[in-house]
């Protein structure tokens, strides 16, 4: 009895260790990995800071203008004018569009058929 | 253990036999065996004292030892945090109301040398020289060739600039890593802005600091690593911050002026949605302060802050309104104007006749520099100072750039009653063009002080009343007659029912002496619109000229008042402010306060 409890207790305790070196190598690896995505996040961070900058400056309002005056001919851009607003009563209704017939009836001989 | 026994029957029986007293043995014994238990007992207390004393030291080592190399080893990030990915960049971003970057941050390097490593300086020198126009190839290649150990070649250096200067394939020269602060919009609200530029300076990094505008006023919480990724939200609206600019400077070169300031301001919230003021700068290269001439004509100088003008007739309203506010007049009293109005030495004239008498409202339409003088003779000295005060026109701004501290109002040293009525119509009393734009903010929103900021606000401030509801909205009304029949007539724009009044004040000589004959500030302070006002813009322009009719005009009814009406036209659709019909006025019905 005492020598299976001796053995049991080696076996368990050999586990043990096998099991906590196995989450040691786990965890560092989580820990690699967490580090490798820290930095492609940071990196990808800062190609976003410098892709906001770059957006801000190529739609910085004198470029804007410039662009607009180019291409006038094109686009006929120019300032917005008081007279732009409308208001929703301005807005016509869609054209209603007759929903379409299915099963037409001939009602020009409707008569003849009655007759006959 | 066997035990001796404590009275040995050999040696009892002996003792016996010798006569002797057997309990002497007994006796002898217990003390031996007492002696044998202390002697056993100290050993066993010092063996304890001994672990004890190990174990303890083992302690204070590992402890000891633990502490030394946390001092000694370089510090490094917990590894396993998310805290660390949002501490990127080491200055915040500054957007405008809408969240479009106005500064931001932008990776880049500097470019190093260390001539001792250097194999061919001359070729170094050489090649530099070609890369960059602005350096000269002896001074490189003296510095190159000489005892220096290091030196600082370019501070920052475009990508395509670092590719040639690294095909040059020199060992010397090495870049470091560098965030430059970066401006996208260029000269776009450059007062504002300020700038920056590097502070101590290493070879992996270098501080960016604010040198001045909101970059140097808001420096500490820009740079605060806890907040850098969240950006400094001002209350400036890009699209109409470049739209005024835009048409400012088309009516500065226009008018002639050789400088032009605008404000907008939000009247319920005291937010500024834009600032400018002209010539300006480009704050990615800002220039250096100018060593000669008047600082006030430099490009740096910040005409709608820093600078204290006397404003004129825009002030008349302030004096009409505080009389009405006391109650000693009201739109319809009649003010004696015959002139010209003598004090003393001094004598008040108008820019015409306007007869004898006017009514209160047609001294603002007129612009009666005698009908105010005598409204603020009723006032008085006391009263008039407290109420400016009040309207914060004794003070700085308290704007959130550094240069607001300079734009320090200029009071008459001594505040006598005839200092009272040339304040009344602006003049004695200098203040800077967004003082101004408070106090019209005032009197547009009912009465509630407003403080102006340059930082998002969530809603409208409600500031301390200084002028009640009824007044203000008299003061308004007498506002909107002086653009729809009088001095302000070009400043009309069809469906925003602005209100306003001009103001043309006579430059002081700069070494004192007077006022110049054809020198002027001409400045046009407007509410829009007038039945339900959002906005103030106040339009100054210095030293303008009109040079379409026959003679030069110079009153801010023919130079300012355009202007401003442009920037309205060009910025209310911007602000989605929709053109409305003006309600009409309404007979026997006034407003009054609760």
């Amino acid at each position: 009895m005492r020598s299976l409890f001796y053995i049991l207790s080696a076996m368990m305790v050999i586990g043990l260790a096998f099991w906590a070196y196995r989450e040691n190598y786990e965890t560092q690896e989580a820990q690699a990995e967490a580090e490798q995505l820290q930095r492609e996040i940071s990196l990808a961070r800062q190609r976003l800071r410098v892709l906001n900058a770059e957006w801000a400056y190529l739609n910085r309002p004198d470029r804007l203008r410039d662009l607009a005056d180019l291409n006038f001919d094109k686009l006929g851009l120019l300032p917005l004018q008081p007279y732009q607003f409308g208001r929703i009563d301005q807005v016509a209704f869609p054209e209603d569009d007759k929903l379409p017939v299915l099963n037409p009836v001939d009602v020009s001989n409707m008569d003849e058929e009655a007759a006959q | 253990m066997i035990r001796t026994p404590l009275r040995p029957l050999a040696r009892i029986l002996d003792a016996r036999a010798k006569g002797e007293n057997p309990d002497a043995i007994e006796r002898e014994n217990i003390r031996i065996r007492h002696e044998e238990m202390r002697d056993r007992a100290r050993k066993r207390a010092e063996g304890r004292l001994l672990v004890l004393g190990v174990m303890f030291t083992c302690a204070f080592i590992v402890i000891g030892g633990r502490m030394g190399v946390l001092a000694n080893s370089e510090p490094s990030e917990p590894r396993t945090s998310v805290a660390g990915a949002q501490i990127l960049a080491q200055r915040a971003d500054i957007v405008d109301r809408k969240g479009r970057i106005l500064a931001t941050n932008f990776e880049t390097h500097s470019l190093y040398a260390q001539p001792p490593q250097m194999i061919e300086p001359e070729r170094a020198a050489r090649e530099l020289a070609k890369i960059f126009p602005d350096l000269k190839e002896e001074r490189l290649l003296k510095d190159f060739t000489g005892k220096r150990k290091f030196l600082w070649v370019k501070k920052k250096l475009s990508p395509e600039q670092k590719q040639a200067v690294h095909d040059i394939g020199e060992p010397g020269l090495l870049f470091g890593p560098r965030e430059m602060r970066l401006y996208p919009n260029g000269k776009l609200a450059a007062h504002v802005l300020g700038g920056a530029s590097f502070g101590r300076e290493g070879v992996h990094a270098a501080e960016v600091i604010g040198v001045a505008g909101i970059e140097k006023f808001y420096d500490d919480r820009l740079r605060d690593p806890a907040l850098g990724h969240k950006p400094l939200e001002l209350s400036l609206d890009l699209s109409v911050q470049a739209a005024t600019e835009r048409v400012l400077h088309g009516g500065m070169s226009l008018m002639n002026a050789k400088g032009a300031a605008a404000i907008l301001m939000d009247v319920k919230s005291g937010e500024v949605i834009s600032i400018a003021s002209l010539p300006d700068f480009d704050p990615n290269a800002r220039p250096r302060p100018p060593t000669e001439g008047n600082p006030g004509d430099s490009p740096l100088f910040n005409r709608a802050v820093q600078g204290v003008y006397e404003l004129g007739s825009t002030f008349k309203i302030f004096a009409v309104a505080q009389a009405m506010e006391l109650g000693l007049i009201n739109p319809d009293t009649m003010i004696d104007t015959k002139g010209p109005l003598r004090w003393g030495k001094h004598r008040i004239r108008d820019f015409r006749n306007y007869g004898s008498e006017l009514s209160t409202t047609k001294v603002i339409v007129k612009s009666s520099n005698i009908g105010t003088a005598r409204i603020a003779q009723m006032i008085g000295v006391e009263r008039q100072k407290q109420f400016l005060e009040s309207l914060g026109f004794f003070k700085p701004t308290p704007l959130e750039i550094v240069e607001a501290e300079g734009g320090k109002p200029l009071l008459p040293p001594k505040w006598s009653e005839l200092s009272t009525m040339t304040i009344s119509y602006g003049h004695g009393l200098s203040t800077s063009p967004m003082h101004l734009a408070a106090g019209y903010a005032t009197l547009a929103n009912g009465g509630n002080r407003v403080v102006p900021t340059l930082l998002k606000q969530e809603g409208p401030a409600t500031g301390p009343r200084v002028l009640s509801r009824a007044s203000a909205q008299k003061s308004l009304t007498m506002l909107r007659k002086v653009v729809t029949e009088g001095t302000a007539s070009f400043g009309d724009v069809p469906g925003y029912a602005v209100g306003g009044k001009t103001g043309t004040a006579d430059k002081p000589k700069e070494r004192g002496g007077g006022y110049y004959e054809d020198k002027v500030i001409a400045t046009f302070a407007t509410v829009f619109p007038a039945h339900d006002p959002k906005y103030v813009l106040v339009v100054t322009l210095d030293e303008p000229v009109e040079t379409s009719g026959d003679e030069p005009r110079r009153t801010a009814g023919w130079t300012a008042v355009p202007v401003a009406a442009e920037i309205i036209r060009r910025v209310a659709p911007l602000l989605g402010l929709r053109p409305e019909i003006e309600p009409g006025e309404l007979a026997d019905i006034t407003l009054t306060s609760n």
